[in-house]
């Protein structure tokens, strides 16, 4: 194992078993499957899979939250499961979604009493607090205690609280989930100049969103159902559908969407859902005489044709691809 | 190196730990209606008891159990704060805060951390006692005289009771961690059931043998019965009295080192199997 590896995991297993008293009692939910991962000192790391896909039951193993079932993970140099109080000395994390926060303090004293807990000094610890609010836009909240603040407002918050203690490993599990566009991209810009200007510092995130992986990530690891099913940069994971053409179809309705293009010669992979009203379509074929068939399929079932584009492969397209489904469906 | 290392962060835990239950106990309100409930709860609990005890026992408050009673009862406010405020804390965090996850990735002793947020009820606590003596004194003639109070007793015994206390509201902290929907409950539970077994309002002498046999294995039945000793010059229950005050601290000390181990032993199993189980973030809404 390489020495300047932030996290390692070697055929990491995790199964979750249904209580007794729940539906499907004794069913055992496999939620990470022999995952492999190198993760290099320095790199910003994307975890891009749907809802469900394991992201988040791997970034609570390699935080000491959850215990693995099987195989080995070790974060900064040291075994999760053996010694996870070395672990936490090198790590933070922040959640996403959530409004988690002791309601009857202030922003600052929230921030203060962690930055506390990981021995930061008085003097640091003031200037972090305030550098961080002033990023994430609430250098005028600082005295608001959290019980009177919005959901985003506490989750950027939390984002400022994984970020003072300036860890040499950040986990960040979907912290923009749920934000406005606006304040989305002021925490990506953060973060991509956080590991560009720390050279030594690592980031993994995991997220849903495909932009969000594309832009901010040195590498992408692309997972389904608790398996790595690609891991690479993000131009190399859209160059491995460079012989392939994607299209992009936009349809009022078609009765069996599922089956319809079934048989028909060319596609590669194919994906649906319904968005704004409308069904959208995404194609990858072999070529493009492909389309013609699926043009005449679409009107054979009598659906109207609103939009068609092709356009260059994105991640979302090469996890279509490579599962068969969007991010946004369900597994 | 790297045990010095653990001290710092150790303290560092206890310390913060401390500052944040005091913050969540006395901000819920304005610092003067804090410090007017702080003093009337007490009271009125006295009140309660005292009230009780002259409608049933004979003799009302010359009957020379009524003294026993009274600080048995006045110590007793202990039990329910420490435990709840040890071991509510793991509730708490995880299911009103959502924080627990946040501690258990920050580089805190977790023992610590649960110990130091009991301290601001403890603290509470200590000033309810006072202010529960202190009113027994004046207004019922509690035989308390400052300057017959045994105070290394005292001292001694609040110290190993406070210290069996704070653990076994680790213990119960343990509870908590694997059993996320009634978690809160248990505190209550235990303090309830503890109330009649470790004689702080009757003598243990009138339990049943079971029940009796249950309360001598229980060191807030030796710390009761050693607070009223430090303070009446006796205690309640005859059983006991064969024991000299060294010997009834030597038992104090015994079962309060064995809590401790037991705790610590417990809480790490059900730290693990909360682990396994992927129950430390768990929020439940229940």
């Amino acid at each position: 194992m390489s020495t300047n590896l932030a996290v390692s995991t070697q055929n990491l297993g995790r199964v979750y078993r249904a209580k007794k008293r729940e539906a499907g009692s004794g069913k055992e939910i496999v939620a990470l499957h022999g995952v492999d991962l190198e993760i290099h000192q320095g790199e910003l790391f994307g975890l891009l899979g749907p809802n469900g896909a394991g992201k988040t039951t791997l970034i609570k193993i390699l935080t000491t939250l959850l215990a693995p079932t099987s195989g080995e993970a070790r974060v900064a140099g040291t075994d999760v499961a053996k010694n996870p109080w070395e672990v936490r000395r090198h790590i933070n994390m922040v959640s996403g979604g959530e409004s988690s926060g002791y309601g009857l303090l202030t922003v600052e004293e929230n921030l203060w009493l962690f930055s506390q807990f990981y021995g930061l000094d008085w003097k640091t610890a003031r200037e972090r607090i305030r550098e961080m609010l002033k990023i994430v836009g609430m250098e005028d909240r600082a005295k608001t205690k959290i019980y009177h603040l919005s959901t985003g407002m506490r989750q950027k918050m939390n984002f400022a609280r994984g970020f003072i203690t300036d860890p040499e490993i950040i986990f960040l599990d979907e912290p923009t989930l749920g934000l406005d566009v606006q304040t989305s991209r002021v925490l990506r810009d953060f973060v991509k100049n956080w590991v560009r200007v720390r050279k030594n510092k690592t980031l993994l995130l995991t997220t849903h969103y495909m932009q969000e992986a594309d832009e901010l990530c040195d590498r992408v690891a692309i997972i389904d159902r608790g398996k790595i099913l690609a891991c690479d940069t993000p131009s190399n994971l859209k160059r491995s559908l460079n012989q392939s053409s994607v299209f992009h179809l936009k349809v009022d309705s078609l009765p069996q969407p599922d089956s319809q293009f079934q048989g028909l010669k060319g596609i590669q992979s194919f994906a649906h859902h319904q968005h704004n009203g409308l069904l959208e379509l995404s194609f990858i074929v072999e070529t493009e005489n492909a389309l013609m068939p699926i043009l005449a399929s679409i009107e054979r079932s009598k659906g109207n044709l609103i939009s068609l584009e092709k356009r260059q492969p994105t991640l979302e397209d090469v996890f279509i691809n490579l599962v068969g489904r969007g991010l946004s469906e369900e597994p | 190196m790297a045990t010095n290392q653990r001290a710092v962060e150790n303290l560092r835990s206890l310390r913060m730990a401390a500052w944040l239950g005091w913050q969540i106990e006395s901000n819920w309100t304005d610092p003067f209606l804090f410090a007017i409930y702080s003093v009337i709860k007490p009271i009125a609990g006295a009140l309660i008891l005292v009230f009780m005890y002259m409608v049933v026992a004979k003799g009302g408050l010359s009957n020379p159990l009524f003294p026993m009673i009274f600080v048995g009862n006045a110590f007793y406010i202990y039990v329910a704060m420490v435990l709840m405020g040890v071991s509510f804390a793991v509730v708490d965090d995880r299911e009103r805060y959502g924080m627990l996850k946040y501690m258990y990735t920050a580089p805190l002793n977790i023992y610590f951390y649960l110990l130091g947020r009991g301290g601001a009820k403890t603290l509470i606590a200590t000033v309810s006692v006072l202010i529960t003596l202190a009113f027994g004194a004046l207004l019922f003639n509690l035989p308390i005289d400052i300057a017959s109070i045994d105070w290394l007793l005292l001292v001694t015994g609040l110290v190993l009771g406070l210290l069996s206390l704070a653990f076994l509201g680790i213990f119960l902290g343990g509870v908590a961690l694997i059993t996320a929907r009634h978690g809160q409950f248990t505190g209550e539970a235990v303090a309830g059931a503890l109330y009649m077994l470790c004689g702080a309002v009757f003598p243990i002498d009138v339990l049943p043998g079971l029940l009796q046999a249950i309360s001598y294995i229980l060191p807030l039945t030796y710390w009761i019965e050693t607070m009223r000793r430090a303070l009446l010059g006796s205690g309640s229950s005859q059983i006991l009295s064969q024991l000299s005050n060294l010997e009834l601290v030597g038992v104090l000390g015994a079962f309060s080192v064995g809590v401790v181990i037991l705790s610590v032993l417990f809480f790490r199993w059900a730290e693990h199997r909360a682990k396994e189980k992927g129950l430390i973030d768990m929020q439940t809404n229940y």
